[in-house]
């Protein structure tokens, strides 16, 4: 058998690993990597900043359920990549970003662009990887892809030095991947899956919280039968959100700091709480101590270090979540009648308090774009966001429909992410419509990839809602702060982003009137290429409801 | 409470920073850590002496168990173990007092093990609380440096042995001897 050279093995893996599409930026100690993927036939986008190419690998992997890849240089190109990284950690994406590192034998002696990559990702990756000899290459790349995507998913790096690039060895592919630290897939045990069952049937007032776990493991039939089956009432976090159809009678929609009245009410007066691949993030429960007193806990998750992590769980299910649902659907009747005044009281509360805004004063409301993007989208595009007030008002109006549609950094809260990861989600889904709705803060901490969207012609629509300031951070600084606006006011000094977006290839919309919203919406549609629309919004708008931070989840509060 | 939790790892450079990195990042605390290699070249054993109420020993548990370097986690501290620690103590000897030094040394069966004009340097190993005992009464002598090598431990018997194997290959690599 031919000799490769470790470049050339590397590329062989990713071939093997089916990667279809790789986001990076090249520099010296990666070289001979860029040159076995020069004539690869593998696709590549070069991104104008490493930080992209990770928040592309991501959007992609979240868009598809598959691993995104990145690929970039040692030093500066390695460490550009590790908010990219943390995200995709705190949010359980799958991710292999390869970086490029100094040569084996000057590692450690402060050589040029060297970084202790591996200490620096080590507590924002699933598990990292020094290659330092070839013959190890093969399976430490197979090992990495099967850690990404198995069990909790997660980011994992390999640092792959120069040297070790150019060393060559027998390519052989490993056919199968034996960890003995790593048994991923605990199946559920039958007994508590009938002690749940046996809850569930008990319960007079339970509920369902279901987050991004439910969507990594796929699980969206196994949802909807058990709604569909017991009438259960449903809600989700950010991360779970179009798990389940917001428009189905049984959701009571996104729960949480921003989540509705409904939801909160549901789950502080729930006797049961069922968590399907949720973890009890604290915008979710608010103040821990007060959060669902009444409940037992029911708590179905791949990691079972997620269970009795920040509360107490009483029937803990360790194992993959759609397998796990679907042997619970068997085990449960419906329970309409015997929760009919549950539900009844429920019905009350989404009467009482509907999401709602004032849509009276004379500025464009951001709910309304959104509300009106979701209806022209027929609710089924695949929306990406950046961190904010945009974020939490895409999050309750645009009504999600399907899984993977709602692609936002849910646990590290990562402004600049929504328009690469749009980027990826595009490429991931190339005749879908993608749309990121953006805040102009964070659009503009990664918006040099309107150069990479233009050069490629990647189709996404961004709608950046200007509302001149950090919203979020002022917001906050309106209620708890004594409106002393410290640094959040964006207005004087943004750019003109038209300008931007044409000075980088990629047309530009203005919108400035309520009556222009709509045909801009159409426009940007319709156009083939990306689109950037320029929404000038209200400036002092609040997300509301609000529970406000170390508050209990049903002390909410809302707009007059 | 104290625990004592015997972690198996890869025998790999990294691994170490790996478990006192989550140590930190989580805040749990170490109160000693001892690493070594086992029968197998390949396989480190750490041992790593905790404290917390079940809440945090649980996390810990499940936490080590989560990393890909960690072959398995066991609980010694509910089971019959054998717990040991070696320590050297220096101290300050002089003709007058050298007599009463030497009678402590025995009752524990500690061993001299350097001698000078002024100081006199001992090896002991046993239990924590042994040497705890003995540092106490050693105290007013005038302790001049001590090093100690942390807890090492196993379970007693065969027992956990076959248990090990059994659960080798299986999902589950946390090993709760209670
Ligand atoms: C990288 C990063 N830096 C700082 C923050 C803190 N932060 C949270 S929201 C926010 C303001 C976001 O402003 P913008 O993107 O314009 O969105 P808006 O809230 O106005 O909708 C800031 C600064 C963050 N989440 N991420």
């Amino acid at each position: 058998m031919a000799e490769l050279t470790g470049a050339q093995i590397l590329i062989e893996c990713l071939k093997r690993e089916e990667v279809d599409c790789i986001f990076g930026l090249p520099g010296g100690a990666i070289l001979p990597t860029f040159d076995a993927l020069y004539d690869s036939g593998l696709k590549f986008i070069l991104v104008r900043h490493e930080q992209g190419a990770s928040h592309m690998a991501d959007g992609y992997a979240r868009a598809t359920g598959r691993v995104g890849v990145c690929l970039v240089t040692s030093g500066p190109g390695a460490t550009n990549t590790v908010t990219g990284l943390a995200t995709a950690f705190m949010d359980s994406v799958p991710l292999v970003c390869i970086t490029g590192q100094v040569a084996t034998h000057v590692i450690g002696s402060d050589a040029f662009q060297e970084a202790d990559v591996i200490g620096i990702t080590r507590p924002v990756t699933k598990h990292n990887f020094l290659v330092r000899d070839v013959k190890d290459l093969a399976r430490i790349v197979r090992e990495a892809f099967y850690i990404a995507r198995t069990g909790r998913p997660g980011p994992v790096v390999i640092d792959f030095p120069v040297d070790v690039s150019r060393a060559k060895t027998e390519f052989e592919y490993p056919s199968e991947v034996k960890i003995r630290g790593y048994a991923p897939t605990p199946l559920a045990d039958s007994k508590q899956i009938q002690k749940a069952a046996a809850a569930i049937m008990e319960s007079k007032r339970p509920c369902l919280y279901v987050g991004g776990g439910a969507v990594g493991s796929g699980a969206q039939k196994e949802i909807m039968e058990l709604v569909n089956k017991t009438g259960i009432p449903i809600t989700t976090t950010v991360l779970g959100l179009g798990i389940f159809p917001e428009d189905h009678p049984s959701s009571l929609r996104m729960l949480g700091m921003h989540g509705t009245h409904y939801a909160n009410y549901s789950v502080q007066g729930s006797d049961l709480l069922i968590a399907v691949g949720a973890r009890f993030d604290d915008r979710v429960t608010g103040n821990i101590q007060k959060f669902a007193p009444h409940a037992k806990i029911i708590h179905i998750d791949i990691d079972p270090a997620s269970i009795s992590k920040t509360i107490l769980v009483h029937i803990p299910i360790v194992g993959d979540i759609k397998p796990a649902v679907r042997e619970l659907i068997k085990h449960v009747k419906d329970k309409r009648v015997q929760i009919k005044d549950w539900l009844k009281q429920i019905d009350e509360w989404k009467a009482k308090h509907p999401l709602k805004y004032d849509d009276s004063g004379p500025h464009i409301k951001q709910q309304y774009v959104i509300d009106k993007i979701g209806e022209l989208t027929k609710h089924k595009a695949v929306v990406t966001t950046g961190v904010g007030q945009h974020q939490m008002w895409t999050a309750q109006w645009y009504q999600f429909s399907a899984p993977r549609s709602m692609i936002t950094s849910g646990g590290l809260g990562t402004m600049g992410y929504g328009f690469p990861a749009a980027i990826g989600a595009q490429l991931g889904r190339p005749k879908e419509q993608v749309i990121c709705i953006d805040g102009d803060g964070s659009f503009q901490m990664t918006m040099c990839e309107l150069v990479t969207a233009a050069h490629y012609r990647i189709p996404v629509k961004i709608f950046i809602m200007d509302n001149a300031h950090h919203g979020m951070v002022r917001q906050w600084q309106e209620l708890f702060y004594h409106r002393r606006y410290s640094a959040s006011q964006l207005g004087p000094s943004n750019p003109n982003f038209i300008k931007v977006a044409e000075g980088c290839g990629v047309l530009g919309i203005e919108v400035n009137k309520k009556e222009e919203v709509i045909p801009a919406i159409k426009k940007a549609l319709a156009h083939e290429g990306p689109v950037l629309v320029h929404c000038v919004v209200a400036k002092e708008d609040n997300v509301y409801p609000m529970v406000p931070s170390g508050h209990a989840l049903d002390q909410v509060m809302d707009m007059a | 409470m104290k625990h004592t939790i015997s972690v198996l790892v890869e025998n790999q450079s990294g691994v170490l920073a790996r478990i006192s990195g989550l140590f930190s990042a989580r805040g749990f605390n170490i109160d000693s850590l001892a690493v070594g290699e086992t029968e197998d070249s390949t396989v480190s054993r750490m041992t790593i002496v905790s404290h917390g109420d079940n809440r945090v020993i649980d996390q810990i548990m499940k936490q080590l168990n989560k990393l890909v370097d960690v072959i398995q986690v066991t609980d010694l501290t509910q089971a019959e173990m054998i717990e040991r620690e070696l320590i050297l103590i220096k101290i300050q000897a002089t003709a007058a007092n050298r007599a009463d030094l030497m009678q402590i040394v025995n009752t524990f069966r500690a061993k001299v093990v350097d001698v000078t004009p002024k100081s006199l340097t001992i090896e002991v190993t046993g239990n924590q609380s042994k040497i705890d005992a003995m540092l106490e009464l050693l105290r007013p002598f005038g302790i001049k440096e001590v090093a100690r090598t942390g807890v090492i431990a196993l379970a007693r018997g065969l027992e956990s042995k076959s248990k090990d194997k059994e659960k080798k290959g299986t999902a589950k690599k946390i090993v709760l001897t209670a």
